[in-house]
């Protein structure tokens, strides 16, 4: 409706208070009597602890308590999805103690826990707590810890692997490998990333002796879920005793949905010492101690005929859990990784094969993609190398393989049922807003300069909504993935709008708002988002998976529906006509065909002072709550082009173009769409070109800094030529498709296809991630120097 | 961060007096170093005396033969300087690229090459421009002042107050950029003076130093043909997560060439 309906180019009404540093953090929440946590964590990748003597930290200045493992008897923390292996074994699932029992695992592991009156004397008394450790060769990559004689990341699990999964028809796909006229191989990496969000975590414990309760503030992007992991698996403390607060949080990108050690010590502690305890994460902490993304080794191999069809794709990926279960870890290299290597293509046979394995490294969980990036990159770049290979155009060759628009709704053959799209559509007009035939011009003036240009494109279909609950049920999840939402209308019209979503920079308050808007006419400055808060509002599952928009809203539209309905009664009442006759148009109250109109407000008002009001059918007020449960997940798909210059010389590669065009379903408001695809291109690209977690082989974190670990900068990237498609039909109700991720999932394989492009004449056939001028110098390096003789 | 004792002289004889007063004392200059490294704990000085309320240590004034730069004067005063413009721009462009706003408005140039780091740009413009360090109790040349990886020839006691850069006929700062931490992985600076070509090289090794090889090419003809084919020996020079020795080798023929083209 009209400038601030769905749809329209609202400004966030968040950033009023974000750029004018009035938002409230968890680390801006201090309580009475508070006192400060310091963790003292891990030196070591792998050790056992012979002993711990806090006997100086415990009587150092300020120190109220120090804790170990040992005194810290509570819960494991939990993971929430369960992978079952091929042979039918559920995945090995070791105890994650909140502080270290025995063995530390990585590098930053929690091994004991100051109290004290200042932050400054809990690290310092930190420092006097001695711990024997007896230190022990660490198993750091996935190929050392798959070693016959690898170091034990868990003493009861011989292999170090958690679970050898599979999806697909095996004898199908190695069918079609034998009919095939063409195979096409490819090994990747995908490169471990570091999230790095701006906000580092924090935690703030809370316990009220007088109730019992418990109160936890933290960076959390689903804090009805902490409640939730914490109070029945953790720590034992029912729901009502317990109110997990997540206030403003600044970023997530997937590490902020975990329940980490930190939240539960925090609150446990907050209870022993009676006082409130609070923690907040260093930035070297969070380098350590933040679940990391990606870090993946596969092979895979596509299938294809004489005419350039695709027969069969199969993949085989090894991939690193870290030392723990993180709290969706396993779920992250198979159910959202395998369903995604049918891309936008009508494959008849794929098969994939994933083996998670613990290494004594930090965690790794989802980042921003989750598993959708990992798949796109080696699908994209498989295709893009099938058909340099082949000699065929690799836009025909999408062409003719990809899913038609007619073909919809298409099964395929991993698991998704996807709903509707037209990805010849959404190729199309990126090749045309990125003129792709027009190349060849802009190559030659590149080479004048002495650059190499290249030109990559990627496709992507992602699945995005999560999640059909029954489904992902089947599949392993411990949870559920509905939304909901209440929609209270104040008794002058005002609107309070209570989510189970997080809004950590997605700018929830000002979209959900819009949709009230839309419904009921009631200005978005009169609507009050509240989110974050487990004893305020709703029971939700929070934000990730770009889940917001395709779940949360659509519980949102049901919920206001049910107001709208009642409130129509009302007016109907009050105007003296039939219900049937009643409309809800810009804000009034009309009766069809004639210029009777009464205001939302005025209805509003006899609801809650119902003097005139037909009380023997309805009752007073005006709210309602909706729980929403997605039939299917939603399928942003698109296509994104990239143009690199890559100097010769020195190897350094510029991101000089980069296209995208995104069909997100329908738009509810275009800036927010466009900071999305920003911001997600921009991580794309810095996983590409950039980002690189290193350990080093005794498992010390070398990328420990943003001296070492780079992160991209405004000057990494170019001026983007973004734009969106909305092919209708998603089955929710605004239909919607989510936009939280499809940035980082097309544009990796897009910028590593341009580098490759650039490089081809140069005789370079392959290149991991980050493609550092380093790397690109020893490519060029490497394809100079003829083969030594055998 | 460790507790220590904060001192803000308003001289350099009582910096000095401070300094040699404390048992384990730092002078902090705009801390751009000290500062992460004491927060890290990686470091506990006794006392900080803090050079930033010494007028005389700041400012920058035209000599009789180039420029004098007062030792706590900032990368971003030097990178607007009319004066350094005028005189050696190659030095104001050399300022100008050093970390990020807020570095070069807090970071000084006595700071940076008192701690000498190995990737640090102002070491190759002093040590290029064959400059003169002074202190409070000497006058120091260049070619003498970078004596190791975070080592100079300063002594106890000794307090940086200014360093004055000769006007070279031409020069040029090239620098390939760490991607990650934007420091110099390779940063080449070459001049022509009074006194010869001058090429120093820093980020390549422990120590910023004289490429003597690239001198003795350039020195006959300034010009960047004049460094084809060299190849550079990589012996010696860092291997890290972002560079191999062979790769900064390469690098260092490359922007040698390039500051060459660009020198004026």
């Amino acid at each position: 409706m009209g400038a601030q309906g769905i749809g329209a180019r609202v400004p966030r009404v968040e950033d009023q208070r974000f750029l004018t540093g009035r938002g409230r953090y968890t680390d801006d929440i201090n309580r009475p009597h508070q006192t400060y946590a310091w963790i003292l964590r891990s030196p070591h990748a792998h050790a056992r602890i012979r002993s711990i003597d806090t006997s100086a930290a415990k009587s150092a200045p300020g120190v109220v308590a120090v804790f170990t493992g040992a005194d810290m008897e509570v819960g494991s923390l939990p993971c929430g999805w369960q992978v079952t292996s091929k042979d039918g074994t559920p995945m090995k699932e070791p105890p994650h103690p909140p502080l270290a029992r025995d063995y530390v695992r990585h590098v930053g592991d929690q091994v004991a826990v100051v109290i004290a009156e200042t932050k400054a004397q809990a690290r310092d008394a930190a420092e006097l707590i001695e711990v024997d450790y007896e230190v022990l060769p660490a198993a750091v990559s996935i190929q050392a810890a798959l070693a016959p004689d690898a170091p034990k990341v868990h003493q009861d699990l011989p292999d170090n692997v958690c679970y050898d999964w599979e999806l697909g028809d095996k004898a199908k796909t190695e069918e079609a490998f034998a009919n095939a006229r063409h195979v096409v191989k490819l090994d990747i990496v995908q490169n471990r990333l570091i999230p790095n969000a701006i906000e580092p975590r924090a935690a703030v414990g809370d316990y009220d002796s007088g109730t019992g309760k418990y109160t936890l503030y933290t960076t959390s992007q689903n804090p009805h879920v902490i409640r939730l992991l914490m109070g029945a698996f953790v720590l034992n403390i029912p729901e009502n005793k317990l109110r997990v607060v997540a206030p403003d949080v600044g970023g997530g990108f997937g590490s902020k949905i975990y329940h980490y050690a930190e939240e539960a010590i925090v609150t446990w502690a907050a209870g022993k010492v009676n006082r409130p305890v609070k923690w907040t994460a260093e930035r070297s902490e969070s380098f350590v101690a933040d679940a990391h993304g990606r870090d993946h080794v596969t092979h895979a191999e596509l299938a294809i005929d004489a005419d350039g069809k695709f027969l069969g794709l199969r993949v085989s990926t090894l991939a690193n859990m870290g030392a723990y279960l993180s709290t969706f870890a396993p779920s992250i290299p198979t159910y959202l990784y395998g369903p995604l290597m049918a891309g936008v293509y009508a494959t008849p046979a794929i098969y994939v094969e994933v083996k998670a394995v613990f290494t004594h490294t930090t965690p790794v969980d989802a980042y921003r993609g989750a598993g959708r990036p990992e798949a796109t990159y080696l699908l994209e770049r498989i295709v893009t190398k099938a058909a340099k290979q082949l000699g065929i155009d690799e836009v025909e060759l999408r062409r003719k393989n990809m899913v038609q628009p007619d073909m919809f709704p298409y099964q395929t053959p991993v698991l998704l049922q996807y709903d509707v799209g037209d990805y010849p559509g959404t190729m199309d007009a990126a090749v045309k807003a990125a003129d792709w035939y027009g190349f060849a011009q802009r190559r030659k003036e590149s080479e004048a300069r002495g650059k190499l240009r290249g030109i990559g494109m990627s496709t992507y279909v992602e699945a995005c909504g999560l999640a059909p609950s029954a489904v992902v049920g089947q599949l392993g999840a411990r949870a559920g993935l509905y939304e909901s939402a209440n929609v209270r209308v104040h008794p002058t019209g005002s609107v309070s709008v209570y989510t189970g979503l997080h809004s950590h920079g997605q700018g929830h308050e000002t979209v959900l708002a819009q949709i009230v808007h839309e419904y009921l006419g009631v200005p978005i400055e009169n609507v009050t988002v509240v989110h974050g808060d487990t004893d305020d509002g709703q029971f939700g599952m929070g934000t990730y998976g770009s889940r917001s928009a395709p779940v949360g809203t659509a519980a949102l539209v049901k919920a206001l529906e049910k107001v709208v309905n009642k409130a129509k009664k009302i007016a109907a009442h009050l105007m003296e006509a039939s219900e049937a006759d009643i409309e809800l148009k810009d804000g009034n109250f009309v009766i069809a065909g004639t210029d009777k109109s009464l205001p939302f407000a005025q209805v509003a008002l006899a609801a809650y002072v119902p003097h005139n009001y037909p009380i023997t059918e309805l009752e007073p007020g005006l709210e309602g709550q909706a729980f929403y449960d997605p039939m299917n997940f939603s399928y942003p798909n698109g296509c994104h082009i990239c143009e690199v210059e890559v100097d010769p010389e020195t190897g350094k590669v510029d991101v000089v173009a980069m296209t995208s065009v995104d069909d997100v379903g329908r738009v509810l408001n275009p800036l927010i769409v466009e900071g999305q695809t920003h911001g997600g291109l921009t991580q794309g690209i810095g996983q590409a070109l950039l980002e690189q977690c290193v350990f080093d082989e005794d498992g010390q974190l070398v990328t420990g800094s943003f001296m070492d670990y780079c992160m991209p900068r405004a000057d990494d990237v170019p001026s983007y030529n973004s734009s969106t498609m909305a092919v209708m039909g998603a089955s929710n109700p605004l239909q919607v498709k989510g936009v939280g991720e499809s940035g980082t999932i097309g544009a990796t394989p897009a910028v590593i296809n341009a580098v490759l492009d650039a490089l081809a004449p140069l005789g370079v056939e392959d290149i991991q991630m980050p493609a550092s001028p380093h790397r690109v110098w020893q490519a060029i390096q490497a394809a100079k120097t003829p083969m030594a003789a055998e | 961060m460790y507790n220590f004792a904060y001192h803000r002289p308003s001289s350099v004889a009582e910096a000095a007096a401070a300094l040699a007063a404390a048992s384990e004392g730092k002078l902090l200059a705009g801390g751009m170093t000290l500062l992460p490294t004491m927060k890290q704990r990686l470091a506990q000085p006794s006392d900080l005396i803090d050079l930033g309320a010494i007028a005389d240590m700041k400012g920058i004034s035209t000599t009789g033969d180039g420029v004098r730069i007062g030792a706590m004067t900032t990368h971003a005063s030097v990178a607007s300087s009319a004066e350094v413009k005028a005189a050696i721009p190659a030095l104001a462009h050399l300022a100008e690229n050093i970390g990020d706003p807020q570095v070069r408005n807090r970071g000084t140039i006595g700071g940076s090459i008192a701690n000498n780091d190995p990737a640090a740009d102002y070491p190759a413009a002093v040590l290029a421009l064959d400059a003169t360090i002074q202190t409070n109790k000497r006058t120091i040349a260049a070619d003498d002042f970078f004596t190791g990886m975070f080592e100079t020839a300063l002594e106890e006691g000794e307090i940086i107050t200014a360093v004055s850069f000769p006007k070279p006929q031409k020069a040029a700062y090239a620098k390939f950029p760490n991607p990650a931490s934007r420091y110099a992985l390779v940063g080449v600076f070459v001049a022509q003076t009074a006194s010869g070509v001058r090429v120093a090289v820093t980020g390549a090794a422990p120590c910023v130093f004289r490429a003597s090889q690239i001198e003795q090419a350039l020195a006959g003809n300034f010009s960047p043909s004049a460094l084809d084919g060299l190849t550079i020996d990589s012996s010696g020079l860092n291997s890290d997560i972002h560079a191999s020795p062979e790769y900064r080798a390469h690098l260092i023929g490359v922007m040698a060439k390039r500051a060459v083209a660009a020198a004026a």
